[in-house]
């Protein structure tokens, strides 16, 4: 049996939808889970059932063949004995302590030599080396993640489970420690489970990803593939992007990048410096279609295309077109019937390139 | 000034203190962390000493070690003297006495603890007790002071127990409260004043050093 984390629980609330779930997550090779969902979806909870700091009604959770939990043999491994790195969505920084302190806090079983050791190793993977000496109070909110990281891969983990990363940044700031984040389990080979509301970050940091929703798992899958081919509206309704494609970026000019999307060329905006891999994000209500002979509108692309399917969403219809590569759009009824869109019938794809994200990809 | 009553009063409060410290953590973790449906009870009981009059208190714990009762025939045998009109004995009545002023701002500091904190100490690896010694108590300081000093300073002013448990002894149990109390039945109106005024000087020193504290007018320890 390869090396994996199952986990099979029921957990019933009073105030929300009960969590019922399934999930196996691979350790070999490291890979990044996403758990995916809008907030009070259950997937923080989900997490903390991992970590032991909750205990579901029923089910188990086991790790590489370990039981850690199981509600039928009352099984309960604590957290203590889990060899977890967690990290919380606000840190818990432990305002008593130094960052070194911080990191340090949980080295118990080294001699001092070895914890110094370990703390400087970590403190130089995150570069805070120079806040080793500071409160947490004193950190920005960038510091104090990467502080919150160092505490948290400090004791080598065997599993790392990080709730909401990135959410407490401001939008640059989270960006760039997106990209870090992204290296750093890449450099670390930890398994990790990462629990994001944000689609930029699980494209970024996942190799699988699943989507939660009311408490259950609606889809699973590589990122990329979730994000592309909802299995049903619900996941559509929650991922809300449904065109992600691999892309080269070939220029940018003026914050206008040209990224070179299978034989098409696509204009996004850019700023400079954007790796030449990338992820190519449109949303489905950000493709206007027109007739394919009327005239251009402002938006920067404009392909031509085919329709390869229609499928009735109540009052709106998704279309997709092959335009060179397979772009989704969310259309009314009313504009189905005007533009005639049926299976095979030539179409206009139009959209700004400010409705177009990338997202960088190593 | 009857010196002898003040060493007698400031050894009780320190010791009840002291006691109350040791004592009143384990309680207050207890109360603060326990998810036992009944916890109340035991809530209640320990906050009683705040409502009920001190001589029905003393008359209880009177009762309790008493000669006639299995723990003060227990104590007697063991140690060679009764309990009752003995230090040990007014040291015990006192601790009851002042358990809620000990045991409350130690539970309210605990509560203050972000919960977030807790958990990440475990998932670190450490035991409920190494989260307590390294993470809970020092986060609590304010509140372990506060605690410590409003036992200290309950114990200094207490009277009614202290009559019913210790009674008025010489150097043993004779308190400042009682010291008080005898000069004004012997119309010796200027020795009461001068130790009321100390009483009163010393519970107010005290009350201010907590109620300083707990706004932070000054900061207690440097900031780094």
């Amino acid at each position: 049996m390869a090396p994996e984390v199952t986990l099979n629980i029921r957990k019933t609330f009073v105030d929300r939808a009960t969590i019922a779930v399934q999930l196996r997550l691979p350790l070999d090779p490291p890979s990044v889970t996403i758990l995916f969902g809008p907030s009070g979806s259950g997937k923080t909870t989900i997490l903390r059932c991992l970590a032991g700091l909750e205990q579901p009604e029923e089910g188990t959770i086991s790790w590489n063949g370990h039981i850690w939990f199981d509600a039928a043999t009352h099984v309960h491994v604590p957290p203590q004995a889990r060899g977890l790195g967690y990290m919380a969505q606000a840190y818990a920084l432990f305002p008593n302590y130094t960052v070194e302190g911080n990191i340090a806090y949980g080295l118990s079983g080294l001699s001092v030599q070895e914890k110094k050791a370990r703390v400087n190793e970590v403190l130089s993977l995150l570069q805070i080396k120079q806040l080793a000496q500071q409160k947490p109070t004193q950190l920005s909110g960038g510091q104090q993640q990467r502080v919150a990281l160092a505490r948290a891969i400090a004791r080598r983990p065997q599993l790392l489970l990080l709730d909401e990363p990135l959410s407490a940044l401001d939008a640059p700031t989270r960006t760039k420690l997106c990209e870090d984040l992204r290296m750093l389990l890449t450099r670390l080979a930890i398994p990790a489970v990462v629990v994001t509301h944000d689609w930029t970050e699980a494209l970024a940091l996942g190799d699988q990803m699943a989507v939660i929703d009311d408490g259950r798992v609606l889809q699973t899958g590589k990122p990329q593939e979730v994000f592309s081919q909802p299995v049903n509206a619900d996941v559509a309704r929650v991922v809300g992007i449904e065109t992600v494609i691999q892309g080269r970026v070939r220029e940018i000019r003026d914050e206008l990048a040209t990224v070179q999307v299978g034989p098409v060329p696509v204009f996004a905006v850019a700023s400079p410096g954007l790796e030449s891999d990338v992820f190519v994000c449109i949303r489905a209500e950000d493709v206007t279609l027109e007739l394919a002979g009327s005239s251009e509108t402002s938006a920067r692309n404009h392909l031509r295309g085919t329709v390869q399917a229609v499928t009735s969403l109540g009052a709106l219809v998704r279309v997709t077109i092959d335009c060179g590569f397979l772009l989704t759009a969310l259309v009314t009824r009313s504009a189905q019937s005007e533009l005639r869109l049926a299976n095979g019938s030539d179409v206009r794809a139009a959209f700004k390139a400010g409705s177009v994200h990338l997202i960088p990809r190593r | 000034m009857n010196w002898m009553a003040i060493w007698v009063t400031c050894k009780l409060a320190s010791l009840t203190s002291l006691a109350l410290l040791i004592l009143g953590l384990p309680i207050a973790y207890w109360l603060t962390y326990s998810k036992w449906r009944w916890k109340f009870l035991i809530e209640s009981i320990v906050a009683l000493p705040l409502v009920l009059p001190p001589t029905v208190l003393g008359f209880y714990i009177l009762i309790t070690i008493g000669p006639h009762s299995p723990i003060g025939r227990f104590y007697t045998d063991l140690v060679g003297h009764p309990l009752p009109f003995s230090f040990q004995g007014l040291l015990l009545a006192s601790i009851l006495y002042s358990l809620p002023f000990a045991v409350q701002p130690f539970a309210t500091a605990f509560e203050q603890v972000d919960r977030k904190l807790i958990e990440a100490s475990w998932t670190l690896g450490l035991s409920k007790l190494k989260t307590f010694f390294r993470l809970i108590l020092p986060l609590s300081t304010a509140g372990l002071i506060t605690g410590v000093v409003l036992s200290f300073a309950h114990t200094l002013g207490e009277f009614g127990v202290v009559l019913m448990v210790g009674g008025n002894i010489e150097g043993i149990t004779r308190t400042v409260s009682i010291e008080i109390y005898d000069e004004v039945q012997a119309l010796n109106y200027a020795a009461a004043a001068k130790t009321s005024a100390l009483l009163l000087l010393v519970s107010y020193a005290v009350l201010l050093l907590v109620y300083a504290m707990n706004r932070r007018v000054w900061s207690v320890w440097p900031q780094k």
